[in-house]
């Protein structure tokens, strides 16, 4: 991609909200800071802003650079700019970090006002329904009454889906891509290993470790390298890997030592991510994931919480996609089909997995484009 | 416009909601929204036309049928829509019962392989037919189920299905004869069919 088909240049923006913020645990949050991102210019008419929901680990920057020297654009940079999917030059997109995050918004690093301390492990559990709870209020404070579209993958298609079943009035369009209307026991055992990794680091000290001025990137790195392997595919891994060997370099722990391709692009991922991600925001995010059900607020009917929609919704699945299969994409098309709902539907052929919906696979990009083309503005 | 289509865009009242199964890249559907304002959905497997589909802004679904089409409630559609498709499906009998459950109505059009061309290139040649219509060999061919307007009627018959109409498309000499002998001299069968009551 060249910087012409990039938003450019662009700067974080904090909004603070002193008013306090009942959540759905039914603890209080004494007001709270949420870090975004625009692209784009909002209309007059103010009808052309789309909000993008990051997943599990992304955060407020998805797309453009924060100086000339930034060696990589935001997570989404692929499809949110102009003429790409998200076009910037018809839309006026925000994106945030979400609180319990760990990039600015208020969470388990950020300081808690009444001790002046780090929240750490006190930072109240939060949940997809705060989030959108959050992100309403952001809208609020921005002038939009309502979305011209909801888009997000995995975790952030079920902020979408949230979006469009409890304020139907503020979404015209919805896309959620390798989504699900909850997370299956597999699932839900995946997160829980990668608990289980960072409470299980000497350095976790239950949760208090930023006093202590220590990292438990070891459980962190290794809650990662669990995550990041389902979020991959089989054959994708066979392609890219295969048995290949390389000899560890120099400055690493165990220089010379010959490791399979795989092991070692792991290590990398898991120390790559131990480095910027807080531990507390990873529990605090999954068990948001694990807990998340859609149908939960209708009597466990899932068709009952989509005829509650009334936005045209695309619904996009990845056929080796086992964390968040096409059959729990399907399971949301069929819920809306049997609530006589209207709602397109494709499984993308592509071997790269759960994060195909963070990838520039052709028939993916072309169909999310054209869906986006005709949302009305 | 394909002359099949014609006939059924004369039998889609104003603002039905129409299911189109195999609905290619989307133009007739857009069309129906712009002449008959219906509200419409499209199913489709290629992935060329579900993104074709989707820049006329017509919602489609990919999706098997026949994997069925179970997923689809009882009258959730006014009328359903399968032109030129009813051959390519492993079970043609499954998805004429699943669309006279999911519609009210339902349209089926099927290249008759009565007609008296097919008849007279396998009567003649000993061979399977093979034509401008129909280019392809017995081995290669996506059509695995041709039937004929005879063969049709009396699956309807068998599956308790009412046909409220009935067009043969034919070409213009053939056009004299087609009423009274459909079967011979129809190119292409257009049906208009309900489940009976």
């Amino acid at each position: 991609m060249s910087g012409a088909e990039e938003v450019g240049l662009v700067t974080p923006i904090r909004e603070v909200f002193s008013e306090n913020l009942a959540l759905a645990s039914g603890q209080t949050l004494a007001g709270f800071e949420l870090i975004t991102e625009t692209y784009g210019q909002l209309n007059s008419q103010r009808s052309n802003a789309v909000l993008i929901c990051h997943a599990l680990s992304g955060n407020h920057h998805a797309a453009g650079r924060y100086n000339h020297s930034d060696p990589k654009p935001g997570w989404w940079d692929l499809h949110v700019g102009p003429g790409k999917a998200i076009d910037t030059n018809r839309f006026f997109v925000v994106s945030l970090n979400n609180i319990g995050g760990c990039d600015g918004s208020s969470g388990p690093n950020t300081m808690n006002p009444e001790t002046q301390q780090p929240w750490g492990p006190n930072f109240p559990q939060v949940s997809v329904n705060d989030w959108v709870t959050t992100q309403a209020m952001l809208a609020d404070r921005l002038g939009i009454d309502s979305w011209a579209a909801v888009v997000g993958g995995s975790l952030g298609g079920m902020q979408a889906i949230h979006w469009a079943v409890h304020y139907p009035e503020r979404v015209r369009n919805c896309v959620a891509l390798a989504a699900a209307p909850k997370l299956t026991a597999q699932n839900i055992a995946f997160n829980e290993i990668a608990r289980q990794a960072i409470l299980s680091d000497p350095d976790w000290l239950a949760g208090y470790y930023q006093q202590e001025t220590v990292t438990p990137t070891r459980g962190l790195s290794l809650a990662r390298m669990v995550g990041h392997l389902t979020y991959m595919s089989a054959d994708g891994m066979s392609d890219r890997f295969g048995r290949d060997t390389r000899e560890m370099p120099s400055d690493a722990i165990n220089p010379g030592e010959m490791v399979f391709q795989v092991e070692s692009y792991l290590r990398y991922q898991g120390k790559q991510f131990s480095t910027r991600f807080d531990a507390n925001t990873y529990l605090l995010m999954t068990r948001a994931l694990d807990r998340f059900d859609i149908a939960a607020d209708f009597d466990d009917s899932l068709s009952d919480a989509m005829a509650a929609t009334t936005c045209r919704m695309l619904i996009t699945a990845f056929s080796s996609d086992w964390r968040f299969s096409p059959a729990r994409s399907r399971e949301l098309v069929d819920a809306l089909l049997a609530s006589g709902r209207p709602v397109s539907y494709a499984e993308i052929e592509t071997d790269a997995g759960h994060d195909a919906f963070l990838l520039d696979e052709p028939r993916y990009t072309g169909l999310f484009t054209a869906w986006m083309q005709q949302v009305v503005i | 416009m394909r002359y099949d289509l014609t006939q059924i865009e004369s039998w889609i009242p104003e603002g039905s909601r129409v299911l189109d199964l195999g609905c290619g890249d989307g133009a007739f559907l857009n069309r129906l929204q712009e002449t008959r304002r219906v509200q419409g959905m499209g199913l489709e497997l290629d992935p060329e036309n579900l993104i074709a589909a989707t820049q006329r802004g017509v919602d489609i679904l990919q999706q098997d049928m026949d994997q069925g089409l179970s997923n689809f409630p009882e009258s959730s559609f006014d009328i359903v829509i399968l032109a030129h498709a009813l051959q390519v499906l492993h079970r043609p009998d499954k998805v004429l019962q699943d669309m006279v459950r999911i519609g009210r109505e339902a349209i089926v059009t099927f290249p008759n392989f009565g007609h008296w061309r097919c008849r007279l290139h396998l009567g003649l040649n000993g061979r399977m037919p093979v034509s401008k219509d129909l280019p392809y060999h017995w081995y290669n061919t996506p059509n695995i189920h041709f039937c004929t307007v005879k063969d049709f009627e009396a699956l309807c018959s068998d599956l308790n299905i009412a046909i409220m109409d009935r067009d043969i498309v034919s070409g213009p000499v053939a056009a004299l004869f087609k009423q009274w002998l459909p079967n011979l001299f129809g190119s292409t069968a257009i049906f208009r069919i309900r489940a009976c009551d």
